[in-house]
């Protein structure tokens, strides 16, 4: 179980909250649905929860423990934008191996193809550089995934074909999925829970746990 | 039967499609190769030349360029292409060991502000200022000055001097390597810093330190001359390039215009072969323009 309890985040001392009393939990193998408007601390939150940023109250825990500091994370965040998450000095091949090395079976489910793995970053379209970044976590070792506005700028036909390759790793290793999206019906599609972020703006109090979400529809695919 | 007539007629088109491919990352290396030779060939020159041609011929003084001698000789009669290649080699040997420490002191200071942050950046930050508040050719002057002059005088006020815009370039790069998305994420897989340092920050600091090192060499260059050229730089009897364009000062309104040209116009080109060579290495080193 993956929980955020009581989340607060703000950027400086001085600066407005950004994250405020946000608490949620993630199961193994459950994919949960983050839906909320531009600016409301969806990137932040994801960020918290993968241990990219401590949160000033609150606290991140992984089946009780907090999150670990060293050695390879059991928490994987994957960005939006892949072209600020792979080293643009690096071929193709170095990066999928930096953590540990994906499985042939996931790089052929995300359509990966051989011929790229000698190439520099700038050398792939967008969609095909998410799928390398994608891959790059897709191991035994990753136990959560949180998939930040993960397929936001690519077409159709490649957000299906990532998505259905993500699904079947999630579902393979039990793997638990937050995924951060504006986009309704995607979520929908995909996730077992929705949660909607409401007002980010106006501070509640600590006490009341869990007040900034509506769980809303619980989908029956 | 169609496969067998086709593939000798592919074949060569195949190898003229290969050689195109390569053609920009040949060029490149060419230009690289060219630049150095040119470079070198300068430095080596005296060892080859020996102190021929530099005695005193009085029968052959003055006279403009020509086949015999390609940059004319001088008021003695001595031959002024060799004169301005033994000034050349020496003003780039100076150049070159100014330049390098110049550039060790730039990296450590870019490295230890980027790395460190806090006040050892500000305080280097601060010190970068100052030396580009002041104007340069004053500052060069000053210290050469108040460590003695001469030649080495010249080395430590040009090494002094040069280091502030590499300095900044590494710090930027350190800043903008450490806080990107993919740094951030090599933690998460489990790797040190010292790890991150290797892989992540010394691909992109290396380009950018021989880059800047090459670079800073016609700037140490040029001001050396300067220096020697307004006579606190190299002693007057070393035929530094400086000093033989200060020599040919007093010969050129009287008209012997090659004097000062000839050199001048080596000096030049020296120069733009090192820009050269900078701009190649920097297209070689940046998978962007590396490739095809």
């Amino acid at each position: 179980m993956l929980k955020g309890d009581n989340l607060w985040f703000r950027y400086g001392d001085r600066l407005p909250w950004v994250v405020q009393n946000r608490s949620l939990a993630v199961a193994p193998g459950e994919v949960l649905g983050l839906m909320a408007p531009s600016g409301y601390g969806k990137t932040t939150l994801g960020k918290l929860l993968a241990g990219y940023l401590p949160p000033n109250k609150g606290q991140v825990t992984l089946a009780g423990k907090p999150l670990p500091k060293k050695g390879y994370s059991p928490v994987q965040l994957i960005f939006q934008n892949p072209d600020l998450s792979v080293n643009p000095r690096w071929r193709i091949r170095q990066i999928l191996q930096e953590g540990y090395p994906p499985k042939h079976a996931y790089l052929d489910a995300l359509g990966i193809h051989s011929g790229w793995l000698s190439r520099y970053p700038h050398e792939l379209s967008g969609g095909e550089l998410q799928r390398i970044a994608i891959a790059r976590v897709l191991n035994p070792h990753t136990r959560y995934l949180i998939a930040d506005e993960m397929t936001a700028m690519l077409d159709a036909n490649t957000q299906a074909l990532i998505w259905q390759g993500v699904l079947a790793f999630v579902r393979r290793q039990q793997v638990g999925l937050v995924v951060i999206s504006h986009d309704e019906p995607l979520l929908k599609r995909l996730c077992d829970q929705i949660l909607v972020l409401v007002d980010g703006s106006s501070p509640q109090p600590l006490r009341h746990q869990g007040q900034g979400f509506h769980p809303t529809t619980r989908n029956a695919t | 039967m169609t496969i067998t007539v086709n593939s000798p007629q592919k074949s060569p088109q195949k190898l003229w499609r290969i050689w195109r491919q390569n053609n920009r990352r040949q060029q490149t290396l060419g230009a690289i190769v060219l630049g150095t030779l040119f470079l070198l060939g300068i430095i080596v020159s005296p060892w080859f030349l020996g102190e021929s041609g530099l005695s005193t011929v009085l029968t052959q003084r003055n006279q403009p360029p020509s086949l015999a001698h390609l940059f004319g000789t001088d008021w003695l009669g001595r031959d002024m292409l060799r004169r301005s290649l033994h000034g050349l080699s020496l003003s780039l040997r100076v150049g070159l060991l100014a330049a390098s420490v110049s550039a060790l002191i730039g990296t450590g200071l870019g490295l230890a502000a980027g790395t460190f942050g806090g006040w050892v950046d500000a305080v280097i930050i601060w010190i970068v200022d100052v030396f580009f508040s002041l104007p340069h050719l004053v500052l060069l002057i000053l210290i050469a000055f108040a460590v003695g002059g001469g030649t080495k005088g010249v080395i430590i006020a040009v090494a002094l001097t040069h280091w502030t815009s590499l300095a900044r370039v590494i710090r930027a790069e350190v800043l903008q390597t450490n806080s990107s998305d993919y740094v951030h994420l090599s933690r998460h897989l489990g790797k040190s810093s010292l790890w991150i340092a290797r892989h992540h920050m010394v691909p992109h600091i290396v380009p950018q330190l021989l880059v800047g090192l090459i670079l800073l060499f016609p700037h140490a260059i040029l001001h050396e001359a300067a220096l020697s050229f307004i006579g606190i730089g190299l002693s007057p009897h070393l035929p530094a390039i400086g000093i033989i364009l200060a020599e040919s000062m007093r010969h050129l309104s009287t008209g012997y215009w090659w004097l000062g040209v000839m050199p001048g116009i080596l000096l030049l080109l020296a120069v733009k072969a090192f820009d050269w060579l900078g701009e190649n290495l920097r297209s070689l080193f940046d998978p962007k323009t590396s490739q095809g």
